[in-house]
């Protein structure tokens, strides 16, 4: 067999590398590119756009798509009351995906920090997580929205919050797999018989391995909250009204389902589209950060040149 | 000699990816006759087991393809015929038993009906299969099999495991048995007792066999011929008390010298300070996970009793099989758990009421190199965030601005090179990383090193420099080895005393000179005559061969 | 094993109780039924007839004994809104959601079984990579919208089945078909992924050195060992659609345990929320058990752990 000589250059940074990488798999590249391109309308489009897709316009009521007279941002056609569709719906990305991230984050920090304690230390503290994790996880997300509702009055930091409780045992689970298999590796084992601290010890060898399933289970998960908050707001529990999101248009454009379609059709291709692209990146990124994987894809990509 | 019953001649096969093009075996020719013995012979990456493998017809295509040979058997080439022509001799005609039974066993079936499958696939009916299933297990030992008919894989052990396997392949009488490293990872003792089967049952049918292995022992053992192999060629062939005593090829010649075990006894040198003492050490678990059924059954003793001393300087070899305790010895010196009784003296006080900034001082003067130095480096730290670590543990032992230029040193000294200091370690080989290992202990200068079954995993090459490469680091730095190991050979020339154990006990402790001379319990004795020796004249003289 | 068995039984019941204590204090929370259930200008005598007759006016932790007293019993106390027993209403509710979670998993499984197994037979054929990309559209589309979107092709527009109802076979087709379409897509992806990991195992390697045909290797030897991880994913994916098809209940007018719910916690009807909750805990502690009988059953390694 001809033997593998070890490449001599440093590692290279990692987003050149990620990049690298990410070139190799087409999907996940358009994926990569669509959510881009999504994340920079969200950021820029509701400045820009002004009084379009806040205003009303009797005269454009549920105008069917397709349709340039009444302008470009009529193409996707007008709801109800004469707003047209793809102003809203990039009004709406803003909203949406914020909700989402900030979801997503608050539980991954919280369920991670859980995770790691209860993998750990395991023992009583780790029982007792555990069990409020069961309870949380049967608990009705509805009956806790509704709750949180009206304790707390209809905000976004409310919605933000619902979901994020709700998730929190996904991380928390996932993390506490990884780390009662991953401490009792043996590099693990080498660190604490030289004596390092718990501290070490979490920080330095466990955290990095358990991050890259952490990082494609945030990529599901952001998908899954996405597709949770359009549920509530489709329920009339989540975000309430000046504000909206995709989910909302779906709900408010279902009234007009026999007459109207698009109302509805469009915010759920773009959920949908989103959707998608999060789950083939996550798909990338797993095998993107699995070592050996990895490896056989970056042997790959040096061949290449 | 009697009638070829296979020959491969001018066999290729490459394995095709995007990476390139990884050539396996490059015109390798062998034959076997029946009743004959062939064993292929090389370390990893050699391509010992390719040709085996295309016989069988278990090369994945893609990525790999058999660019030139033939496998003649019976007027046939076996790599043109077609699926089917080649299902109907697979497991009749020519059958095959592996490494690892475990995992070639499917889990989820009882070991019977994986037996019977074989004598269905190929013509006999439920009724036929089931009582030549007991037969056949019976035949290969396996006590009580008729009542184990209906256990799993799981449910036995190693060599028992690679019984069943046998038995499945010899259900049919083939005409020949390939057998890829079939002792390699079981105990010595066990191993013996394999050998001995296959050997009793290539007696009784004649068959012919191949054996594909990396320890020289086990050729010298049970093979008639032998065919050496490096990276993917032939380098010799011949009878193997030809090639073995008079071998013509230098790496035969390298082989053969890196067996351990053929160095004179270490002289012991006198007592020193004692460094670290067990005293009385039992450490016991509880089987049942119910804490209301504890009692005598449920309670196992992984250590019964030990006690021992380490000198400062010398090498205490512990040799013993698996559940034997060496390794649950090895956990309690690093007080990774506690012993139920008893206690570990260093320097006269208790390791396990150790706090602070003692503790810090034992976990500094006790340092570790395990077996999978794979697994025990983190592959997400480079080279040098490995080796510098310990004094990141332990401030004060070295200002960080002179970590580089003692990594550097370390990694020197170990025999790699200054620059590896800047790689990951899955660029470097199974024996690189455990120099690794090796210079990440030295960093912080301990008095002890623990070798948990250091150089195991190893080539047998590069276990030879690897243990030259500890002796010498003893030599310089004065360090007291303890050297955990399946095979005695091995501690045979490293250690200065060794400790024999046997399901937790203790059954013999002395110098490494009496032991092997002079074995006083039946165990060791066993033990040594257990294990291969790769002279075939002396398994002449014990009468195994 | 049975001491296991016992272990699991109480651990359950203590998450079980826990599970009661939060949702009837959370669901008090929401307010007062007084509000919802009389004119807002009922006079103060009225409402504390109200509360008087429904056990309202006593101290929290009263009402909470009393609860537990009735749970001793099963008695969850009477419905607000409809006057009748709150664990009758729960239990007449049940069959109809316990039957769209299992037509819909079981389509799912089905196809999830024969694509996967077919996508992994050759990795990376065309056939592989199309089941692939639908898989993850179909893991992508958010419920509501596909639910929508199928009552406007095929009652609306095509007229092929009713818009909403139990009463035929026919109404049944949409509402599972909507359900089945996200675990389908990551069912397929689990069971050709672990289908792959299954061919390329040593067991195999010892069947082909056997003899055995291809059929044999993939359906005997591959496919029990890859269902494993099938069968985990569709138990959580049944227990996903017990605890809330609210949504396909809702736009189908589903007479199942999800409208119930989300019914019950809007009109602040809290007997019937108590025991809504608690039977779909028990109902989901009773999938996961068979769910680790079915496991015993195919992986003889996890009997009497």
């Amino acid at each position: 067999m001809t033997t593998q000589t070890a490449n001599p250059e440093r590692p290279k940074p990692a987003l050149w590398s990620i990049l690298a990488l990410l070139r190799r798999d087409k999907f996940a590249l358009i994926a990569a590119v669509f959510l881009s391109i999504t994340l920079l309308a969200a950021l820029i489009a509701p400045p820009l756009l002004g009084g379009t897709g806040i205003d009303m316009d009797l005269m454009a009521r549920n105008a069917p798509p397709f349709e340039l007279e009444r302008g470009f941002w009529h193409i996707l056609g007008s709801d109800s009351l004469g707003r047209p569709i793809l102003a809203r719906i990039l009004i709406a990305a803003q909203t949406t995906l914020l909700i989402a991230a900030a979801a997503v984050a608050l539980s991954m920090v919280v369920g991670v920090t859980l995770g790691l304690i209860a993998g750990y230390r395991g023992g009583l503290v780790g029982d007792v997580i555990m069990r409020l994790t069961d309870i949380v996880m049967s608990f009705p997300s509805l009956l806790l929205a509704l709750v949180v509702l009206y304790i707390f009055g209809p905000a976004i930091s409310n919605v933000i919050l619902v979901l994020a409780i709700t998730r929190v045992p996904v991380y928390l689970r996932t993390t506490r797999a990884e780390v009662m298999e991953i401490r009792n590796r043996m590099f693990v084992i080498a660190a604490e018989v030289t004596g390092a601290s718990v501290f070490r010890t979490v920080f330095r060898h466990i955290l990095p391995m358990v991050a890259p399933t952490i990082a494609t289970l945030m990529t599901i998960e952001f998908a899954f909250v996405m597709l949770a908050e359009a549920s509530l707001s489709f329920l009339g529990l989540g975000v309430q009204a000046p504000e909206f999101t995709w989910g909302v248009m779906v709900a408010e454009g279902r009234a007009y389902l026999a007459t109207a379609w698009w109302l509805s059709f469009w915010p759920g291709v773009f959920i949908a589209l989103v959707t998608m692209s999060l789950n083939l990146l996550s798909n990338w990124l797993r095998i993107a950060t699995d070592p050996v994987q990895r490896w056989r894809l970056e042997k790959e990509v040096a061949s290449d040149e | 000699m009697s009638e070829t019953l296979l020959e491969v001649s001018n066999l290729s096969v490459e394995f095709r990816s995007s990476r390139g093009i990884t050539k396996a075996v490059q015109n390798v020719s062998w034959s076997v006759a029946r009743g004959e013995t062939l064993a292929i012979l090389g370390e990893s990456g050699s391509g010992k087991s390719v040709s085996a493998n295309a016989v069988m017809g278990l090369i994945d295509s893609p990525p790999g393809h058999i660019t030139s040979g033939t496998a003649m058997y019976r007027g046939r080439d076996l790599l043109k015929l077609s699926r089917s022509q080649r299902r109907d001799i697979n497991g009749k005609s020519i059958s095959m038993i592996f490494q690892d039974p475990l995992a070639h066993l499917n889990p989820v079936y009882p070991i019977g009906w994986q037996i019977e499958e074989v004598l269905r696939i190929h013509g006999a009916s439920a009724s036929e299969a089931r009582s030549r299933a007991i037969e056949l297990l019976e035949h290969v030992k396996l006590p009580n099999a008729r009542e184990r008919l209906r256990d799993y894989p799981h449910q036995f052990s190693g060599g028992q495991r690679q019984r069943i396997m046998i038995a499945m392949a010899v259900a049919l009488r083939p005409d020949l048995l390939i057998a890829d490293e079939p002792t390699t990872a079981l105990d010595v003792t066990v191993q013996a007792r394999i050998l001995e089967l296959m050997k009793d049952l290539q007696r009784e049918s004649g068959m012919g066999m191949v054996l594909i292995t990396h320890d020289l022992g086990v050729v010298a053992q049970i093979a008639d011929r032998v065919v050496v192999m490096k990276d993917g060629k032939i380098v010799e062939t011949g009878p193997v008390t030809e090639v073995f005593k008079d071998p013509s090829h230098p790496y035969t010649r390298q082989l053969l010298d890196a067996v351990p075990g053929q160095e004179p006894f270490r002289h012991v040198e006198q007592k020193r300070e004692v460094l670290v003492e067990g005293k009385k050490l039992v450490k016991e678990y509880i089987l049942s996970s119910n804490p209301f059924k504890r009692n005598a059954a449920t309670v196992t003793r992984a250590l019964d009793e030990v006690s021992f001393k380490l000198h400062a300087g010398e090498t205490l070899g512990i040799v013993g099989e698996s559940g034997s305790g060496k390794t649950t010895l090895a956990r309690t010196l690093l007080r990774l758990t506690e012993p139920t009784s008893g206690e570990i003296a260093y320097k006269g006080g208790n390791v396990f009421s150790l706090k602070g900034g003692d503790l810090r001082d034992f976990r500094r003067k006790l340092q570790v190199v395990f077996q999978d130095p794979t697994a025990s480096l983190n592959p997400r730290m480079s080279i040098f965030e490995i080796v510098s670590e310990p004094w990141a543990i332990h401030p004060g032992v070295l200002p960080r601005e002179k970590w580089r230029a003692e990594v550097e040193d370390l990694l020197v000294q170990v025999g790699l090179r200054a620059e590896h200091a800047d790689r990951y370690p899955h660029q470097f080989s199974g024996g690189q990383r455990q120099r690794i290992a090796i210079a990440r202990a030295l960093a912080l200068r301990p008095e002890i090193i623990l070798c948990d079954e250091a150089v195991s995993a190893l080539d047998v090459s590069v276990q030879a420099q690897v243990i030259a490469l500890l002796k010498d680091l003893q030599k310089k730095h004065g360090l007291a080895f303890i050297f955990i190991a399946h095979d005695l050979p091995l501690v045979r020339d490293f250690a200065d005393r060794v400790m024999v154990m046997c399901k937790g006990k203790l059954v013999e402790e002395g110098t490494t000179e009496e032991i092997f001379s002079n074995p006083q319990d039946p165990y060791t004795v066993e033990l040594i005559a257990a294990s291969p020796h790769h002279d075939p004249d002396a398994h002449a003289r014990y009468g195994t061969a | 094993m049975a001491y296991y068995l016992t272990k699991r039984t109480i651990w359950s019941a203590v998450s079980l109780f826990g599970l009661v204590v939060f949702v009837f204090f959370m669901a008090r929370l929401t307010g007062s039924p007084v509000d919802l259930y009389l004119p807002i200008d009922a006079p103060e005598s009225l409402r504390a007839d109200f509360e008087r007759i429904h056990g309202f006016d006593l101290p929290l932790w009263q009402q909470f004994v009393g609860f537990l007293g009735g749970l001793l019993t099963f008695d969850f106390g009477e419905s607000l809104r409809q006057g009748l027993p709150a664990l009758d209403l729960v239990l007449q509710a049940m069959p109809t959601t316990l039957l769209l979670a299992l037509y819909s998993i079981g389509t799912a499984l089905v196809v999830a079984i024969v694509t996967g197994a077919l996508a992994a037979w050759k990795p990376n054929s065309i056939f592989d990579r199309i089941a692939t990309v639908l898989s993850l559209l179909g893991a992508s589309l958010p419920n509501f919208w596909v639910a929508i979107v199928g009552v406007l092709i095929f009652s609306v527009t095509l007229r092929w089945v009713p818009t909403s109802g139990t009463g035929s076979a026919a109404q049944w087709v949409l509402p599972v078909l909507v359900l089945a379409i996200r675990p389908a897509g990551l069912l397929v992806q689990v069971a050709r992924s672990s289908m792959i990991s299954a061919l390329s195992s040593a067991y195999v390697k010892t069947a082909q050195a056997k003899g055995a045909a291809p059929a044999r290797i993939i359906f005997i030897h591959a496919l029990r060992n890859a269902m494993l991880p099938v069968i985990t994913v569709a138990g959580d994916q049944a227990a996903g659609i017990i605890n809330g098809a609210v949504i396909v209940e809702t736009i189908f007018g589903f007479p199942g345990v999800g409208k119930l719910l989300i019914d019950s916690i809007m009109f602040r009807d809290f007997a019937v929320v108590q025991a809504g909750v608690m039977v779909t805990a028990v109902a989901i502690f009773v999938l996961n058990f068979s769910i680790d009988i079915v496991y015993a059953v195919l992986d003889p390694r996890t009997r009497g752990q």
